[in-house]
């Protein structure tokens, strides 16, 4: 094997061109149509519009529900996630299929099977309607139901694969040194994995936020309640396609900002 | 040895110390070794690598569980009904496992705290412990920034912290270079010295073993081979693995009088035995001829060399034989005997040199 000084790894040949033309298409596949938004934006109106209130409180439900439903994700789905990845039980497997279903599930259909359990004549719906006088349909707490149902599945599977990948003999050596297993947990465990913890938080926010099918189907479209941004982008182009652009432009902007600060302070990618 | 008791006969009949029988079941290997050591006794497992020692250790820690028929016993109550979180131990491990996103200080008292001192007490107990590992102005650094022999001294000073009555120590000294090594060896010695409680040590390094323990206990494929004080160790191993470590020549031969016959050789040795016996001798104390020596047929064999290699000031050089020997040589013998790989030799050895000993 060959290698210069200040090369490291094997000198390489050209790479295949059964390889380079299906990537090269891919990233326009993926790009181009980011950067037609970019293109067809109403630029000068685009202040004017910002400013509309509709898409300022849509705006602000998208992010509040966003974050309290990835909230509620980390406080149920990181314990899951240990469940998972440290304790021994039978069904374990089938749990964690169980649990990757969301994943794959439609989110409309996500929305019905809410819709049944959590509906005012659903299993559970009912009886916390008579219980508590709780409904949670067509509510804001709804819509945070609707996205954590649907985002979860993501922080639990990142959560769990850090934790595997988490060197165990820390937790063997916070263990001789007297640490129940609630405390090797608390204060080993966990800082160790942070930032596999934060890279789940941020997928299931950005999940959280771009959740369409499920929102709309248990907490529909109630501006100011229930109508977050991507529900208002739906509607917008129907009646007004500039609107649409500029409110698609703004989720983009949000999703990018978060993603490349989160990415740069905690995650550590490449 | 600082008056600490020696052997485990030492001890008192209250049955105060470790009194373990170590037996995990594995695919394709089983560990079947009993240990005892006494209040301020270090034993040392000595082993080659995949002899079973780690595992012997984590049984002790609780961190591998016990097959049927295993025990362990510390200061005559059972260790082995608790979870690794209830036993009065402290472990250092191979690569001190020091958590990395604590502080030196917070990681020597992470023991303390977990079992229930307050935390100003915790730090205070951590902060003197690192002042008696000589890390004093070291607290607020993360294991990162420390270099190995320091998180050596962290990972020791955290393992005292929890005040256990068996102290675990996994290669201690494995990760260090070889200069650290020597410091940091002749400072653990100290501080065992100094603790009152049993200790095991596991190494694969004779050294190690030698230096730091009273007892060794040899394993080989799961089970004990050889134990005893390090001096008596030494001087009379029993198997190959243990020859090699100390750096003898070692045969299995049966003796009549002053003969062991070894295969095809007899040895003329200075003890007085009868049936199975071995014979022990430093390759210092084998000399190499170019034609037959003249004299006695005894102590005398034709070899091959199989290979040459510095050794210290000198020349080892491997022969096969029957039997394979070693021999230690001057750089200046091998170029007048114009030795080299291939080359037919007679070894003999002075029988005042050899060392015979009932097998």
């Amino acid at each position: 094997m060959r290698t210069r000084p200040g090369e490291a790894g094997p000198v390489r040949g050209p790479v295949p061109w059964a390889l380079a033309v299906p990537a090269v298409a891919g990233v326009a596949f993926l790009v181009l149509p980011l950067a037609g938004l970019l293109v067809r934006a109403p630029w000068a109106t685009l202040p004017r519009r910002l400013a509309e209130p509709q898409v300022l409180e849509a705006l602000r439900l998208s992010l509040v529900t966003a974050t309290v439903a990835t909230l509620v994700c980390l406080v149920l789905g990181v314990p899951l996630a240990w469940l998972l990845a440290r304790a021994e039980f039978p069904g374990r497997r089938l749990l964690r299929a169980l649990i990757t279903v969301p994943l794959v599930l439609p989110p409309v259909v996500g929305g019905v099977a809410l819709l049944l359990v959590l509906g005012r004549r659903g299993l559970v719906g009912q009886w916390l309607d008579s219980a508590f006088g709780v409904s949670l349909p067509f509510t804001t707490a709804g819509v945070v139901v609707a996205e954590a149902f649907v985002a979860m599945p993501f922080l639990v599977i990142s959560v769990e694969g850090a934790m595997r990948g988490a060197d165990r003999r820390y937790e063997e050596a916070a263990a001789t040194l007297g640490a129940s297993r609630w405390t090797v947990f608390r204060r080993v465990t966990l800082p160790l994995i942070t930032p596999g913890v934060l890279a789940g938080a941020v997928l299931c926010w950005a999940r959280a936020l771009g959740e369409f099918g499920a929102t709309i189907t248990f907490a529909g479209n109630f501006p100011g309640r229930t109508q977050t941004m991507p529900l208002a982008v739906y509607l917008a182009l129907e009646t007004e396609p500039d609107a649409a652009v500029v409110l698609s432009l703004v989720l983009l902007a949000v999703s990018v900002a978060i993603l490349a600060a989160l990415r740069e302070r905690w995650v550590g990618g490449p | 040895m600082g008056g600490r008791p020696v052997t485990a006969g030492d001890r008192g009949a209250e049955g105060g110390g470790l009194r373990a029988r170590l037996i995990v079941e594995r695919a394709a290997f089983r560990l079947s070794v009993d240990l005892e050591a006494a209040p301020g006794e270090v034993v040392a497992l000595l082993g080659p690598n995949g002899a079973g020692k780690t595992t012997a250790l984590r049984a002790l820690a609780g961190l591998a569980a016990l097959g049927e028929g295993g025990s362990i016993d510390l200061d005559g109550e059972p260790l082995h009904t608790l979870p690794a979180e209830r036993r009065p131990i402290g472990v250092v491990f191979q690569d001190y496992l020091l958590f990395p996103h604590l502080s030196a200080l917070d990681n020597v008292a992470f023991g303390p705290r977990c079992r229930g001192v307050p935390k100003a007490e915790a730090r205070r107990r951590a902060a003197a412990l690192l002042d008696r590992v000589g890390l004093a102005g070291h607290a607020a650094a993360r294991p990162r920034q420390l270099s190995g022999g320091q998180a050596q001294r962290v990972a020791l000073a955290r393992a005292l912290a929890v005040r256990p009555r068996l102290l675990l120590l996994d290669e201690p000294l494995a990760a260090l270079d070889a200069h650290t090594r020597l410091e940091i060896r002749s400072e653990l010695r100290r501080h065992l010295a100094g603790f009152d409680g049993a200790t095991v040590l596991v190494t694969h390094d004779a050294l190690d073993a030698m230096v730091l323990a009273d007892r060794l206990v040899v394993i080989e494929n799961g089970a004990v081979v050889q134990q005893g004080p390090p001096a008596e160790v030494a001087r009379r191993p029993q198997t190959d693995y243990v020859a090699r470590l100390v750096g003898l020549n070692l045969y299995r031969g049966t003796a009549d009088g002053h003969l062991v016959t070894v295969g095809d050789v007899v040895f003329s040795v200075a003890e007085r035995l009868s049936g199975p016996a071995f014979v022990a001798f430093s390759p210092a104390a084998v000399a190499l001829y170019r034609s037959r020596p003249d004299g006695t047929p005894r102590n005398l064999w034709r070899c091959r060399i199989e290979g040459l290699e510095p050794h210290g000031d000198g020349i080892r050089v491997h022969l096969e034989g029957p039997p394979s020997v070693a021999a230690d040589v001057t750089p200046a013998a091998v170029v007048d005997l114009d030795l080299g790989r291939g080359q037919e030799v007679w070894a003999v050895v002075k029988a005042t040199e050899t060392h015979a000993y009932p097998a």
